[in-house]
């Protein structure tokens, strides 16, 4: 233990200040205790009373500045330097304060301009903001997922009337004037408008329509209960509307889940109203014709994007569905006999969605957590079954951690586990980059799909690692980026979440037909 | 807005929740709007529910009126010290054996340390008991009255110990005619509010009756007009002061403002000296004079029915007890909750006393915390920089109903100070009144180790947003 006293002559510091000081200096790691006063004879008193004694505080004037340290012998140096830098007042950066508001009343007041407001606090709070939101005739955006059908109701009843807009709960992705709202990628503008009940099939539907060389109006998100027969597919009749009315807007794509039968009725006939071509793509659904000139009905993401573009004039030739026969041969041909399953572990629900669908069109035993059919459905603690496509960004999986998107490591341990499965011939990963996603979601997969890969081959297989990386050339990373370096560690990359879909599935297949 | 402007405007998102895509939108350009957002009513369904009646619109119409009464009052209040008096002769159900304390009401065996060092000290100072044992004992046996100081239009700094032969001002709120009571700063440190109670405390507070009392009583009996509290409040806060841990400036008015009386009063010279000299040993000497002109304002401003304005904050060192005007007495409390702050050379946070004291009526009037913009000289207190204790005094203008043009702040541009705590603005944004005060030691017999800020606890705010939901909706 060393004592270090320093008296500072004719040093003034105000009381209050060097209480505050005495208390930072206390705090010092290595610091037993600290004093930092004035030579007034009521502090010297307060020395001797702790038997801190010492000739040069004896001979110090109430002008002069008192530091008393005890810390251990190899930590002065340092105490005294961190001493030092209190006395000195170096405060932490005096960057020009960040204005904030604790309330909507508050923002709304200080910037009249504002008018959407994206909400993403807890679900059971999301609602009251809202409601507060198109009182006060703003847009509103609700990425919080937990808010009761009823609310949403409500809400989307007040929008309606009030000609505002309620995207969501649960929407993860809007473009609106070429702003990306929460998950979201980086696409020209253009002429072609989305609705998306599905925020990874509107995400991806925009994506490959600035791939095919198309832009984007808007991206109106709607929430996955829109189309449900509670809500009746208020906003999506409304965004459908908006954008017929809409002059920069030539085309329209509605993008969702197969909505019941009366609402699907009701969104062909909005959009069959409208003034424009209309592609609407209802994932999964077994109707054909939409019953409308203007309406044209597309089975997957790949074929709207595809359908949508011609019909803005873009020429979309050239862009085929159809999977690359001579990859399907290589990669059966290197799978073993007993290698019969796909197993998707997805971060997009639509994705998942999607790529099931495909599946289902040629296997029965497809597994998921998002099945509709009971005897075939898991849940998050279930092991695979036959083929398995997870949508582990359900809230089974979340379970209260991030959502895979921002968090693409919760998948690792089950890729391991399905690696592990000697059944087990392609595991299908998605990858979703762009503004609210993770920075290098491949990056943190890359060391288990090596592992998986391990597993495999100390068994003599080889295991199919199957990705697709869902993002443009102008998002942050560049998609280019991330398929450099998935090939790199010898995964297959899929050209869309279509070619990724059929592709898991013809992988396995195990007649010739194609 | 329709859809179609929107698509025709400027896009400018408020984003409130997750900063991330506040940070999307920025690099995309499009200047979004920052939130710092809490849930409403502390996360609580209940109070949430509440929050929701109260905001139905005719009755958030109702409340309004109300509140902007009781404002009105709160601003309009004119505080003019009229004179000094004892305790039992002053104050309204003062007895020889009543001991008034601060906060909200508690028993002797629940009081905390310095509180019960206060108490047992007044007692021998009253000679009720012979040494402070005794104290102890009479204290707890039932024979004496304990009450709070806020019941008996009076306020009392820190324990807030009140007994019958102590002197306190008496301050006339000219405009309503209603008047309110506190007793004379012991100046400080080693004193009895603070929960000291040895012989040095007890001489003190015989010389305070029989010297310091008697010769302020007669100044102001020579001074017929009394002294208009506000006006001389207003002065300090453009010297520099808050008034509630600051009162260099405020000390400095009020004496030039006793001097001449004190002069001309028949006192020995000896008798003047030694009460010039007291005023000079702490800068505190006109702090409850502050406290006691806040009281008087804010009690003409209790009993609006309808309204939602906070009345009265107080603690005993356990309880934090809030009072609001549209429910008149009755007092919703909380825990006391810790002093941050720095502390004297030898003390640390273990040995602070949990928040007490009366004198948060400084903050429910305006000033104090709320008025930490006017005292840079202490911002260490809220361990800050200058541009923070800005920050402090414009961020209560979120939970109060208005700004008091008379009391204002020169380096925000003489904004006036936020008046009128809005329970209902308090919980929908989760942010509570800011709160400058002293810290004393937890052990009776002490005293002050220590300064610092603090909150009220949510709780009491949860029970009077209850409470109004209740009775308004």
């Amino acid at each position: 233990m060393t004592r270090h006293i320093d008296i500072r002559k004719n040093t003034y510091l105000d009381s209050v200040s060097l209480m505050s000081m005495s208390t930072k200096a206390n705090g010092i790691e290595g610091v037993t205790q600290a004093f930092i006063a004035m030579a007034t004879p009521m502090n010297k008193e307060v020395l001797a009373n702790l038997s801190i004694t010492d000739p040069a505080i004896d001979d110090a004037r109430p002008s002069d500045l008192m530091i008393v340290i005890d810390t251990d012998e190899d930590q002065l140096a340092r105490a005294v330097g961190e001493v030092d830098d209190i006395l000195a007042r170096k405060s932490a950066g005096n960057a020009a304060a960040d204005i904030r508001y604790n309330t909507l009343g508050q923002a709304f007041d200080e910037v009249p301009d504002a008018n959407l407001v994206l909400i993403s606090v807890n679900g059971a709070f999301a609602a009251r903001e809202a409601r507060k939101a198109l009182a006060a005739d703003r847009h509103v955006m609700i990425f919080s997922d937990n808010v009761s059908i009823e609310d949403e109701l409500e809400l989307k009843t007040m929008a309606h009337e009030k000609g505002l807009l309620l995207m969501g709960p649960d929407c993860g992705t809007a473009i609106i004037n070429g702003t990306g709202l929460a998950f979201a990628n980086a696409v020209r503008r253009g002429s072609l408008g989305i609705v998306g009940a599905s925020g990874t099939g509107s995400q991806e539907i925009a994506v490959r329509i600035h791939e095919l060389g198309g832009g984007i109006s808007q991206l109106i998100g709607t929430g996955g209960r829109d189309l449900s027969t509670s809500i009746g597919g208020i906003m999506t009749i409304d965004a459908i509307r908006a954008l017929d009315a809409d002059p920069q807007t030539s085309v329209i794509v509605v993008v969702s889940k197969p909505p019941a039968d009366e609402v699907a009725s009701a969104v062909l006939a909005a959009a069959g109203a409208t003034t424009k071509p209309v592609v609407v793509a209802f994932l999964g659904s077994e109707r054909t014709e939409s019953g409308y000139a203007n309406v044209t009905l597309a089975s997957g993401t790949h074929a709207a994007a595809v359908a949508a573009v011609r019909a803005a004039g873009i020429d979309g030739a050239g862009v085929s569905e159809s999977v690359d026969t001579a990859l399907v041969q290589r990669v059966r041909s290197a799978l073993a006999p007993e290698q019969k399953y796909v197993r998707g572990l997805f971060c997009g629900g639509t994705l998942c969605d999607e790529a099931m669908f495909l599946a289902l069109e040629t296997f029965d035993d497809v597994y998921s957590n998002i099945q509709k059919d009971p005897a075939r459905h898991l849940t998050a603690s279930m092991p695979s079954v036959a083929h398995t496509y997870l949508d582990m960004g359900d809230d089974d999986f979340t379970d209260g951690r991030p959502h895979p998107m921002i968090a693409p490591e919760v998948r690792l341990d089950r890729l391991i586990a399905e690696a592990r499965d000697p059944e087990v011939g392609v595991i299908a990963l998605d990858f979703i980059v762009g503004f609210g996603s993770h920075e290098n979601p491949v990056g943190v997969t890359v060391p288990a799909i090596a592992k998986a890969k391990a597993i495999a081959a100390e068994r003599g297989q080889h295991l199919e690692i199957l990705a697709y990386v869902l993002g443009t050339d102008l998002d942050t990373p560049a998609v280019a980026e991330q398929v450099a370096l998935l090939e790199e560690a010898g995964v297959t990359v899929a050209s869309s979440s279509t070619n990724l879909g059929l592709l898991a599935r013809e992988f396995v297949a195990k007649d010739d037909t194609l | 807005m329709t859809i179609n402007n929107l698509f025709g405007s400027d896009l400018r998102p408020v984003n409130l929740g997750l900063d991330m895509f506040a940070d999307d939108l920025a690099a995309q350009g499009a200047r979004p709007v920052r939130m710092d957002w809490a849930p409403p009513g502390g996360g609580d369904p209940d109070v949430i529910d509440a929050l929701s009646r109260l905001e139905r619109p005719e009755i958030a119409e109702k409340i309004d009126a109300a509140n902007a009464v009781a404002l009105e009052r709160i601003l309009a209040a004119q505080p003019f010290l009229e004179g000094f008096g004892q305790a039992l002769d002053t104050v309204p159900g003062m007895t020889p054996t009543t001991i008034l304390h601060a906060g909200p009401p508690i028993e002797f065996s629940r009081m905390s340390g310095p509180m019960k060092g206060a108490v047992t000290g007044a007692l021998v100072f009253e000679k009720l008991a012979s040494n402070l044992d005794e104290a102890f004992e009479l204290a707890a046996s039932g024979e004496i009255t304990f009450s709070p100081c806020h019941e008996h239009q009076s306020v009392g700094s820190m324990a807030g110990v009140t007994s019958a032969s102590m002197w306190v001002h008496k301050v006339t709120n000219r405009a309503f005619g209603n008047t309110a009571y506190t007793n004379l700063s012991e100046q400080l440190s080693k004193i009895l509010r603070f929960g000291a109670n040895d012989q040095s405390v007890v001489d003190r507070l015989n010389w305070m009756r029989d010297v310091l009392g008697p010769v302020l009583a007669g100044a102001m009996e020579l001074n017929t007009d009394g002294l208009d509290l506000r006006l001389m409040l207003s002065q300090a806060l453009h010297m520099g002061d808050e008034a509630h841990n600051r009162n260099v400036a405020g000390t400095t008015l009020l004496f030039q403002a006793l001097a001449p009386y004190i002069l001309e009063s028949d006192f020995t010279t000896k008798e003047k000296r030694e009460v010039f000299d007291f005023i000079k040993s702490s800068d505190y000497f006109s702090g409850p004079t502050w406290m006691v002109t806040a009281k008087a304002a804010l009690d003409a401003a209790n009993g609006i029915e309808n309204s939602t304005v906070v009345t009265t904050m107080a603690r005993n060192g356990v309880d934090f007890g809030i009072r609001v005007s549209g429910t008149g007495g009755q007092w919703f409390t909380g825990p006391a909750q810790e002093v941050i702050g720095p502390m004297f050379a030898g003390y640390t946070r273990d040995d602070g006393g949990l928040d007490m004291g009366d004198s948060a009526i400084t903050e429910t009037f305006g000033i104090g915390g709320f008025a930490m913009a006017a005292a840079p000289a202490i911002v260490a207190l809220v361990g800050g920089t200058v541009e923070e204790a800005m920050g402090y005094s414009r961020s209560m203008n979120t939970i109060t109903t208005g700004n008091n043009p008379n009391i204002t702040i020169p380096a925000l541009d003489f904004m006036g100070v936020p008046t009128g705590i809005d329970v209902r603005k308090v919980m929908e944004t989760g942010l509570l009144p800011l709160i400058n005060t002293a810290i004393a030691h937890k052990e009776p017999g002490i005293g002050m180790i220590g300064a610092g800020i603090t909150h009220p606890p949510v709780e009491a705010f949860q029970q009077a947003l209850r409470a109004l939901a209740d009775r308004l909706a």
